[in-house]
């Protein structure tokens, strides 16, 4: 059985363009680094991204049924160290998403609750997968993803929290909800807004989508960062300013630009066909993803990679949608694009999952 | 373990793919909506957000005497100020920036805690007007404390002491109030306008236009790169018609009093010479004047910043006596009238004294002349008496007297010449024939100008041309400020002319040079050799019911004093205010000193026909020597001598404290 697993079959094409994205990044944040105290910063991005393809290979080399098999341990340990980060993590700028590990390295579990979330919502609909889904179903797949969420809501971290729900709805969608119980999901979930917001949220959080809603009214206070991140995209045009030449980005107006806004400064110094450019780049690797889903050799790895596909769909929403004034601000990165390792290392991890899986596909 | 099972179906994986481009193409509208429809809207605020205009201010124009002497200069000073954002980066360095610049600390904290709720982007001024050291201090610990900024600015450089003070004025930075008027239409705060003065007067001449700097800056202000400047265009200089030279002499005369001098060529309306005590120091505006300064300015009994030449209203006393004598003599009652001075007289039943009576004396016989070279108050009483308060009146104001003369400076009184229809108007009040009688000798209502009264002086002495006197003449400015500052005062003609015969006026002049002499009220005011005329005055400083109400305090009177050199056909004709100088003859003698240096300069001034020799000139001379050993008693002695020829005195090259 083994020897049909080979990297002729990894998927090249898709490694291809994930690297293009990447080395788009590393580009921009040298161009958004310029000049700050953050220079260098595309540097450790390279390191990050070697890492990355490390952890891709290494991945790709473990059985995924296995972890799917595996995944209610997995799912154990994410919850015990949500629980963990509540209890003994490091508070940075009013949250406490960190734990600090010996070694001065700051692990953010949050990051890693995804990748078993996607998982679980595998095992869960691949044991599912010879009757039709019934509402306890979805009650049970609710509740497996809300627990991880409200910890990581505690942190607090609305972002993170937020790109657990793609998930769990791309793995219903996939596992056969019926519309009636769509339906009823809507209704229960307009009926939480009220409460949600009234005491669910931290007052910041209610500020960011209070700006959102009218970022003009302060644009020196509240809307600064979204103003900024809307003049820096406007200004660039179709052509944009030049590498390392847009005023918003190299002039600091652009708010955390080699992070949450990288795509503000892409856009500000590519200009339209840059952005857009960037956008097919990403939009390749998508549809590469769900061919791989289509291929793959059982109902567990197609839920695994719909799961990416959501996961990452959900991201370049939030974020892109953020940079040009459709989203709030929420602090939820660019996959490949922004700096930070602990997003490269995740989507390079998926990625190496997926590679796992369209590995696979020949094996009986 | 599982296995190899039902796929998810090819249309649930279709959806998604739909769901993703629908997904990219709402992003990619969001694109297009910023930057290609919305490109230029956002580029426009891009630049607003990067591009600063920085003004780059223009200095003012000097301020020069009528030989082109500096009287008003500026210095470039150094302010260091922080940006309102940066505050925070100060705070912990607040001690030794205040060692550095030698401000106390205590004050600092107070100004960064004073301004915490003002914008982002306004300067916090720390220090103004920078030492070389507090420069040297800011230079030398760029790296350290890269929040500390600095500008250059053109401040004024004013002559020290109170020099002038009142005529220059002083500029200061613009008031809320008209930076909001609609006269101020390209005013900018921050500007340093005129408040008073020549600077309030010429501003729009003297302020030149501020150029701009675009320069690139970053979120917090900080300046990137420069990308252009429009260059300034400085302010222009303006000639005064001042004359260094005398301003001195009246300057160093007033040392000490109050009151004022003015000198002025009768020819022209020029002021040669303006001089108010006590006087300020428009230095302390240049910079940024502090509130006590202020108030102490504002609330000082003694008006510092009042400039009496052309403010001070008051009694002219005997000065008047030459507009009653012209008046006399032009109706022709003056010629014949004798008059015998025993000390005083009655008139319309009450005894009004003449000042000799306070000597124990008396004038004796008076006719016109004696009548104004011993100032005898019978004499103008009895004139006053037979000419009526109407003639009297129309005299006085042909002359000018209760009306503005339309001297080129802000803030000029009216003075006061009464009338019957005046007493009307303002009282509601009948005249009292006893009120010409007051009038007759310049007291009771009439209240003057020492501008005033010296223009009107000035007509006599010439014959009856009034000039409106001036610190700038149009002619010699360029277009459009000629006409355009002609016509802000057109309503005060420049020329003006009142008949006088010249026989009566032989008799006036001839008298007034008796006044600086052995006759006359101002005998140690006499200067040999130099043809000198005028008229003495003594006058109560205050009405009898200001003085009842401000008992206790002592007023002596004001003595006054207004001459011309020479009587005939003059060139110099001189007005002074001494205030509390009892009488009019100590104000003659400042009058004297005033004249003296202009006659002197006259005479010193080299002319074409022969010019002052630069070298020494060397000659023999041959004399008769005493001897007491010789028959004679003589001997004959000779010898070389080498003459230095040229002018004795040092030349004035600026005002005090401007090089």
């Amino acid at each position: 059985m083994r020897r049909y697993v080979s990297f002729r079959d990894f998927d090249w094409t898709l490694l291809l363009f994930v690297l293009l994205i990447c080395a788009v990044g590393v580009m921009q944040i040298y161009s958004a680094t310029l000049n700050t105290k953050f220079a260098g910063a595309h540097i450790k991005q390279v390191y990050w991204i070697l890492g990355g393809l490390l952890a891709m290979f290494a991945m790709s080399r473990l059985n995924y049924q296995a972890l799917v098999d595996n995944v209610h341990w997995f799912y154990g340990a994410a919850c015990l160290a949500l629980v963990a980060v509540l209890v003994v993590g490091t508070k940075y700028l009013g949250a406490k998403r960190w734990i600090k590990l010996p070694g001065g390295v700051h692990f953010q579990p949050s990051e890693w609750v995804k990748l078993v979330l996607i998982l679980l919502m595998a095992k869960f609909f691949h044991e599912l997968r010879h009757r039709e889904t019934n509402f306890v179903d979805i009650a049970k797949a609710a509740v497996l993803g809300a627990i991880p969420m409200l910890l990581v809501l505690r942190q607090p971290d609305l972002g993170t929290a937020l790109t657990y729900t793609p998930i769990i709805i791309m793995a219903l969608f996939l596992g056969g909800l019926q519309f009636k119980h769509a339906i009823v999901i809507v209704a229960i979930a307009a009926a939480l807004v009220v409460p949600v917001w009234r005491y669910g949220l931290k007052d910041y959080q209610k500020h960011r989508l209070t700006t959102f809603m009218n970022p003009e009214a302060d644009t020196q206070g509240k809307g600064y960062q979204s103003s900024q991140s809307i003049i820096a995209v406007g200004a660039g045009g179709i052509w944009g300013k030049g590498f390392a030449k847009g005023t918003q980005t190299q002039n600091s107006f652009v708010p955390i630009p080699q992070t949450d806004f990288i795509f503000a400064t892409l856009a500000e110094e590519q200009g339209f066909v840059g952005a857009v450019g960037v956008l097919l780049l990403y939009f390749v690797v998508l549809m590469r993803l769900i061919a791989n889903a289509q291929t793959a050799p059982d109902r567990a790895g197609a839920f695994v990679i719909m799961g990416v596909v959501a996961v990452l769909t959900f991201h370049i929403l939030v974020n892109v949608g953020m940079v040009v004034g459709f989203m709030p601000v929420t602090g939820i990165p660019l996959p490949l694009l922004s700096y930070g390792g602990s997003s490269i290392l995740f989507t390079f991890l998926a990625l190496g999952i997926v590679m796992n899986i369209r590995m696979r596909r020949f094996v009986n | 373990m599982l296995g190899r099972d039902e796929k998810i179906p090819p249309s649930k994986l279709s959806i998604a793919q739909y769901a993703i481009v629908a997904t990219f193409l709402v992003l990619c509208v969001g694109l297009w909506r910023l930057q290609v429809s919305g490109n230029e809207k956002y580029q426009a605020q891009a630049e607003g957000n990067s591009i600063r205009e920085v003004d780059v201010l223009a200095p003012r124009g000097q301020i020069l005497d009528r030989e082109g002497r500096k009287i008003v200069d500026n210095y470039p000073s150094f302010t260091a100020f922080v940006m309102r954002d940066r505050v925070k980066d100060l705070e912990p360095d607040v001690d030794a920036i205040a060692a550095g610049l030698n401000v106390p600390a205590s004050q600092l904290r107070e100004r960064l805690r004073k301004i915490a709720s003002r914008p982002q982007s306004e300067p916090l001024i720390l220090k103004d007007d920078l030492t070389p050291a507090d420069v040297a201090f800011i230079e030398s610990h760029r790296n350290e404390l890269p929040e500390l900024e600095t500008i250059t600015e053109h401040r004024r450089l004013y002559p020290t002491n109170g020099f002038m003070a009142h005529v220059i004025g002083y500029v200061s930075e613009i008031s809320e109030e008209t930076l909001n008027s609609d006269a101020c239409f390209d005013c900018r705060s921050g500007d340093m306008v005129g408040q008073s003065g020549i600077e309030k007067m010429y501003n729009d001449y003297l302020k030149g236009k501020n150029g701009k700097r675009r320069v690139e800056v970053n979120n917090r202000g900080k300046v990137l790169r420069e990308l252009g400047e429009d260059a300034f265009t400085a302010g222009k200089n303006l000639k005064l018609t001042i004359d260094l030279d005398l301003q001195i002499a009246a300057e160093e005369a007033m040392e000490g009093k109050n009151g004022s001098i003015i000198a002025m060529d009768p020819n022209s309306g020029e002021i040669l010479a303006m001089v108010s005590r006590p006087t300020f120091d428009p230095n302390q505006f240049a910079v940024r004047i502090s509130h006590d300064d202020w108030n102490k300015l504002i609330t000082d009994p003694a008006k510092p910043l009042f400039n009496k030449a052309i403010q001070a209203q008051l009694a002219p006393g005997s000065v008047f006596k030459i507009i009653m004598s012209v008046a006399g003599m032009q109706e022709g009652i003056a010629q014949n009238l004798h008059v015998n001075c025993g000390g005083g007289k009655n008139f319309y039943g009450r005894f009004f004294k003449c000042w000799i009576s306070a000597k124990h004396g008396a004038h004796g016989d008076v006719a016109i002349e004696k009548g104004i070279y011993q100032s005898c108050d019978v004499f103008f009483y009895t004139l006053g008496e037979k000419l009526g308060i109407g003639r009297i009146a129309k005299y006085a104001q042909g002359f000018g007297l209760g009306q503005k003369t339309g001297i080129d400076l802000p803030q000029e009184a009216t003075g006061v010449m009464p009338s019957e229809e005046w007493k009307i108007k303002n009282f509601k009040q009948k005249w009292y024939a006893g009120e010409t009688i007051s009038v007759s000798i310049g007291q009771g209502a009439v209240a003057t100008t020492p501008v005033q009264l010296m223009r009107a002086i000035s007509a006599i002495a010439t014959g009856g041309n009034l000039r409106r006197p001036h610190l700038v003449s149009y002619d010699s400015l360029p277009a459009p400020y000629n006409d355009k500052y002609r016509e802000a005062l057109a309503r005060y003609p420049e020329k003006g002319h009142f008949d006088i015969n010249p026989q009566n006026l032989d008799v006036i002049t001839g008298a007034m040079a008796n006044v600086p002499g052995p006759l006359g009220t101002a005998p140690s005011a006499h200067l040999e050799g130099i043809e000198f005329a005028g008229k003495t005055g003594s006058a109560q400083t205050i009405s009898n019911e200001a003085r009842k109400t401000l008992k206790g305090a002592e007023y002596k009177d004001n003595a006054w004093f207004v001459g011309f050199a020479p009587r005939r056909n003059p060139e110099i004709v001189v007005a002074v205010l001494f205030e509390g100088g009892e009488h009019g003859q100590f104000a003659a003698r400042l009058a004297s000193q005033v004249i003296k240096a202009y006659v002197e300069k006259k005479r010193r001034t080299p002319t074409h026909v022969a010019q002052s020799p630069t070298a020494p000139i060397e000659i023999s001379a041959l004399w008769s020597a005493p001897d007491a050993d010789s028959e004679s008693g003589e001997r004959l002695a000779g010898g070389r001598f080498n003459i230095h020829a040229g002018l004795p005195k040092r030349r004035i090259t600026s005002a005090p404290g401007v090089n």
